[in-house]
């Protein structure tokens, strides 16, 4: 299989504070990659990093993405190229309907791969099909971006645009957290039906419970800004069992 | 970095789209204002006499006034006698007295979306094109005189329906009101004029498009739109002025009479030339614009776009004469670089159950001023009036300012007025949260602006509103890096 991501000694800080101290890790087409750890080990630095925020600096290291040096393309053209990150606290852009807001996003991908825009009709046939995939209310997508919704609804509508967009590496960043387990199914349902044999997932998770719906392939245990352990799904029950303690005291 | 750098390249080569000069010939008349140019710019139109005194009066009364200074601008100091107020780009052919159209100034209008040929007009819009101080045409004119509706110059209107014009002219903003109006008064060169008669609905969009073209000219247009009982007319203005290093006066009035049970829209798309990215040019607007509900159930509503203009002197307003009146005002005031902008609206219930809603959106980026300023009055007499304000202001980089002056003056204990008001600033998060889904920084802050604003567009007619839409974004090209 071939590399997709491929994560080499990436070092970052924010605010002159070093967070990423050395990540190394390599994701193929089609994997399914959790990264779990205790609470500040840099888990959402990493996702940060990875698409772009500007807040963070790399200080070190490099990202390989389909072959391109990832480190040097702008956050739009990362998510062009296939690389969509699901928010761990979703922002609210007030006034903006979801469906303008994906029409924008969408363009703006199709215009990057020099395809035309797509035309109202099509493109309100494709959005109600994605809303179906994942279940999410007709009422929801005329509101604006995110503005008033409920924790679980804010997750749900990340996996919408994760669907419209059809990205070819998505990062889920701590999409359980607030999330009763019935929104939690929903959520992990429709992840699992947007998966592609040639797309793949990073689920950054704090519990395990997420990862009884999404099934890794392969586990990493991050603390302190490294990667100290990988392994099989296997791996997820042993962290639950003995927690996060074990993983400190070895390092 | 490189991302900043490059978004501000963008902006300093980004022109300003209308920022062309047109190579007219134009009689313009010498700089310079007292009473002898009153008396030219009466006699160049032929006037009747009670005009011309009505001229001088205003004149004589704008003498013993000063510029306003309670508003949060700073102006500087205006030369009044090194203006022109007149400039007249039609020229008089010798052989052929009427006056021909420059193909010229057919493409200039062209050039600005406005073809002036009715074959080729946006569909359901009649339109008034006023160059300098001139109107140039008048499109759809015989259609509508069919229904009684008239459309067309003020000038032609003085001479053609001189009682209705004396009728009205005046009796909603006095010359009196302030030193502007006083000026406009004794000045005013052209604008359009409007009557719809009793029980008509106009069946189009009436249009005036301002232009300003001559160098070292102001613009000083006076319109005046009357609604008789039970009709409707939604009318629309946009202005546009080249790119000039010095700063051009634009002065004008508009007042509007609505009669019992009728209704007008009054919706302006203002881009005049804002000046350069360090302040430089650009078009002082300093203009009273008011309405006076006259019967039962009359209503008014105002929307403005506000994107132009080095500096705005603007508050439409709306008098609520008659019982049951309703009076409304829509803003959405930008301002970017060195713009100020002091704008907002007066609501004056003097009848009974009166109502009245203010939605003001005032966007503020680079090193701009931005203030709402508004005035709602209850009459002791105005039983049951009601009134809702909602003041928003949203800040784009830390340089630029927001204010708000709301001003409340109630002497009736039945009336009922709320007043909320917020500040927000667009957040790096917001504009990454776009980046991260593919959408690039300028457009998302467009984006961002545009659904901020969405309440006030909404209430445009539909080709406006998209325009309003592309122009709150370019006015922003290059706000945030």
């Amino acid at each position: 299989m071939e590399n997709l991501l491929e994560i080499k000694n990436l070092h970052a800080t924010i605010d002159g504070k070093e967070i990423l101290k050395g990540i190394n890790l390599t994701v193929k087409a089609g994997e399914v990659h959790a990264i779990m750890g205790p609470n500040g080990s840099g888990k959402s630095t990493l996702s940060n990093v990875l698409v772009g925020h500007p807040a963070y600096t790399v200080t070190e290291g490099e990202v390989i993405y389909k072959g391109k040096n990832l480190l040097e393309l702008a956050p739009e053209d990362r998510s062009h190229e296939g690389l969509f990150l699901s928010f761990q606290y979703p922002v609210e852009i007030p006034g903006v309907s979801i469906t303008n807001f994906m029409r924008a996003a969408v363009n703006a991908k199709r215009q990057y791969l020099g395809l035309e825009p797509m035309n109202a009709t099509e493109f309100l046939k494709m959005m109600r099909e994605k809303r179906a995939l994942v279940n999410l209310d007709s009422k929801l997508a005329n509101r604006s971006v995110n503005e008033g919704f409920s924790g679980g609804e804010k997750k749900r509508n990340e996996i919408f645009q994760m669907a419209v967009l059809e990205p070819t590496l998505s990062i889920l960043d701590e999409t359980d957290s607030g999330l009763d387990i019935d929104a939690l199914r929903i959520v992990a349902e429709g992840v699992n039906k947007l998966k592609r044999e040639d797309t793949s997932s990073i689920v950054i998770t704090h519990y395990q419970r997420l990862l009884d719906y999404i099934k890794p392939d392969i586990v990493h245990v991050l603390y302190n800004g490294k990667i100290v352990k990988t392994a099989g799904p296997e791996l997820v029950m042993e962290l639950e069992e003995r927690g996060y303690d074990w993983i400190k005291n070895e390092n | 970095m490189k991302k900043k750098n490059s978004l501000l390249k963008k902006l300093a080569n980004k022109a300003y789209e209308f920022g062309f000069v047109s190579k007219i010939k134009t009689d313009i008349i010498e700089t310079g204002l007292n009473e002898d140019t009153v008396r030219l710019i009466s006699e160049k139109k032929n006037e009747p006499e009670w005009l011309l005194e009505f001229r001088l009066q205003a004149y004589r009364h704008w003498l013993t006034l000063d510029m306003p200074t309670w508003a949060h601008l700073e102006i500087p100091s205006i030369d009044y006698q090194a203006i022109s107020y007149y400039a007249d780009p039609l020229k008089k052919n010798k052989e052929n007295k009427n006056k021909e159209i420059d193909p010229e100034l057919m493409k200039t209008f062209e050039k600005l979306g406005i073809p002036l040929e009715e074959r080729l007009a946006l569909s359901g819009t009649a339109v008034d094109a006023v160059m300098d101080s001139v109107s140039v045409k008048t499109t759809f004119k015989e259609e509508l005189k069919e229904k009684g509706i008239i459309f067309c110059s003020m000038s032609e209107a003085i001479q053609e329906y001189p009682d209705l014009v004396r009728q009205y002219l005046g009796t909603v903003v006095n010359y009196r009101d302030n030193f502007y109006a006083a000026l406009n008064t004794a000045v005013f060169s052209d604008g359009s004029f409007v009557y719809i008669p009793k029980g008509v609905r106009c069946p189009m969009e009436l249009s005036t498009y301002f232009r300003i073209n001559a160098a070292n000219t102001g613009q000083f247009e006076r319109t005046l739109i009357v609604a008789d009982d039970d009709s409707y007319v939604s009318y629309l203005e946009g202005c546009t002025a080249p790119m000039r290093d010095e700063n051009q006066l634009h002065a004008a009035i508009v007042e509007i009479v609505v009669m019992e049970n009728a209704e007008v829209k009054y919706s302006t798309v203002q881009n005049w030339y804002p000046g350069d990215a360090e302040g430089k040019g650009g078009v002082y607007n300093f203009v009273t614009k008011r309405g006076d509900c006259r019967g039962r159930n009359s209503k008014l509503s105002w929307t403005q776009v506000e994107t132009g203009s080095a500096i705005t002197w603007k508050y439409p307003s709306c008098i609520l004469r008659g019982d049951n009146s309703q009076g409304e005002f829509y803003s959405v005031a930008l301002t970017n670089n060195y713009q100020q902008a002091d704008t907002g609206t007066k609501m004056i219930h003097l009848g009974k159950n009166t109502r009245s809603t203010i939605i003001s959106k005032g966007i503020s980026a680079g090193k701009s001023q931005n203030s709402y300023r508004g005035l709602v009055r209850v009459s002791k007499n105005a039983d049951g009036a009601r009134n809702y304000s909602q003041c928003d202001s949203l800040l784009l980089g830390d340089k630029c300012g927001a204010h708000t002056f709301p001003y409340m003056d109630i002497h009736n204990n039945s009336a009922i007025v709320e007043h909320e008001a917020t500040t927000s600033k667009i957040s790096e998060d917001q504009l990454f949260y776009c980046n991260q889904r593919g959408i690039g920084t300028e457009e998302a802050i467009g984006l961002i602006v545009n659904g901020y604003a969405k309440e006030v567009l909404n209430k445009l007619p539909m080709e406006f509103a998209i325009e309003a839409q592309k122009l709150l974004s370019v006015s922003l090209e290059g706000a945030v890096g």
